[in-house]
């Protein structure tokens, strides 16, 4: 056999792609899934506390803080971990699936919240002066001057932060999640083969890079020019 | 006696132990264009900015053709839409063109459908010399322009007192006259106008009346011809000398 041989039958070996394709397909579907929640939610709970910390009520400003600097600055696999294998434990049961969903959303949401904050405190107060001196209400001027502006600043940071998120789906691997990378490694153990791996790799790259192209797309669309 | 189209009494603030304000009251007729002069840091645009209480006063009472404005159950988003106010950096809307940064209240505030609120909007934006650049978009105006839009943005709400702080102060010389004109319009058509400006010679020629303010205080109060020629008060003497460069 040669070099050449060894490698393609190590990484590209037909028989078992055609074996566990199936398999990581239906992997596919569930990583798509989890990423669409996880990145809804994420950003909407994050948007939410961003929103909330603009009304000064400052305990909850002050737990909102301490939500975002825990969730930033924890390993999400540490939190995966604590969840599934802990919560069962004082008798709270969770699947998975759940699992992976409410702690990637829950970091995603931290992350978001920081990025959105930053960008409602860079719109410039002469915003909110303007708005209001003509009688739009603090909400209004909320919606319809202040967000919509943090939203540009905001968008490329966030898309850069849903990418990162979303890729750590992968972690479900470790609690038994049935995505591309759990198939993939589940078919590598039974056919100790590479090849499932390198399907999953490729999948990857053809799931994401359209999201990294499109993020590049946004980050032009959304930077308008300034006077 | 008439009353006032704006009328401030005893109006005092303090950023900390900074007092900013110490009891200003005014009195500003129907129609009458008052200036506000004075050195940077004395209060004048604080005082500007209390009058629609974009700044709370510590103490003092604001009324609007008779009605406070700083007793507790006011609506002060109703109350705004009767004061406009424009800014020394114009603070335009970037994200949204030049007919929805004046259309934008009259939607949202007055409850205009889109159809009328973009009418008024476009009728506001003509009296400012601005009909081509309803679809521009801020950054694509000049200085003279984006202000054109904040008079505008302001106006279209038609309001009874309008504040103008600093309006000419961020432009370029050459594009302060497009300016002027446009608050020379609006006192033709009778708007009451308080206006913090260091347009000296635009004071002098449409002032009804000037009034100049240091440490927080009224020190000097009277027709523009007086104040520029005579000022009784030393201070108000040594600012003119200082600003006109003599």
């Amino acid at each position: 056999m040669s070099q050449w041989e060894r490698f393609s039958d190590t990484f590209f070996n037909r028989a078992v792609i055609i074996q566990y394709l199936p398999d990581i397909y239906h992997g596919i579907w569930i990583t798509l899934e989890l990423s669409i929640l996880i990145v809804i939610f994420g950003i909407l709970l994050g948007t939410c506390l961003a929103v909330l910390r603009v009304y000064k009520i400052l305990p909850l400003s002050f737990c909102i803080i301490v939500f975002a600097d825990v969730f930033r600055a924890l390993p999400p696999l540490v939190l995966i971990l604590i969840a599934f294998f802990g919560l069962p434990s004082a008798g709270i049961y969770l699947s998975s699936f759940f699992v992976l969903f409410i702690i990637l959303t829950l970091v995603l949401a931290a992350f978001s919240e920081e990025i959105v904050w930053a960008g409602l405190t860079s719109v410039d107060t002469g915003q909110w002066k303007a708005a209001r001196s003509t009688g739009l209400s603090l909400n209004q001027t909320l919606i319809w001057i202040i967000l919509p502006q943090a939203f540009r600043l905001a968008i490329p940071p966030l898309t850069n932060r849903a990418i990162a998120i979303t890729k750590m789906t992968a972690l479900g691997t470790v609690i038994g999640v049935p995505d591309i990378l759990n198939q993939a490694t589940t078919a590598q153990s039974f056919s100790g083969n590479a090849s499932p791996l390198m399907i999953a790799a490729i999948i990857y790259v053809i799931i994401f890079l359209p999201l990294v192209i499109a993020s590049r797309w946004l980050e032009e669309k959304f930077s308008w020019r300034k006077a | 006696m008439a009353i006032a189209a704006l009328e401030v009494r005893g109006l005092s603030k303090s950023f900390g132990a900074n007092i900013v304000l110490d009891d200003i009251s005014l009195e500003v007729a129907k129609s009458e264009m008052v200036f506000i002069l004075g050195p940077s840091g004395s209060g004048k645009s604080t005082f500007l900015r209390c009058c629609n209480r974009l700044e709370e006063p510590d103490s003092g009472e604001i009324l609007l053709n008779g009605e406070s404005l700083t007793q507790k159950n006011v609506n002060l988003n109703k109350a705004r839409e009767k004061i406009g106010m424009v800014f020394q950096a114009f603070n335009l809307y970037p994200h949204l063109s030049v007919e929805k940064n004046v259309s934008l209240a009259l939607r949202k505030v007055r409850g205009f459908g889109t159809e009328k609120a973009n009418e008024v909007a476009r009728s506001a934006l003509d009296k400012v010399g601005l009909a081509d650049k309803y679809r521009s978009y801020p950054s694509e105006l000049s200085g003279g322009q984006q202000q054109r839009v904040a008079i505008a943005r302001a106006m279209a709400l038609e309001p009874q007192v309008m504040l103008f702080d600093e309006p000419t102060s961020a432009l370029d010389p050459e594009l302060v006259g497009d300016v002027l004109e446009v608050m020379r319009d609006m006192k033709a058509a009778g708007m009451t106008m308080l206006v913090v400006s260091h347009e000296m010679n635009f004071a002098r020629e449409a002032a009804d009346r000037v009034i100049f303010i240091d440490n927080g205080s009224i020190i000097e109060e009277g027709p523009p011809e007086k104040i520029f020629t005579a000022p009784a008060n030393p201070r108000t003497k040594s600012f003119l000398a200082r600003v006109s460069g003599n």
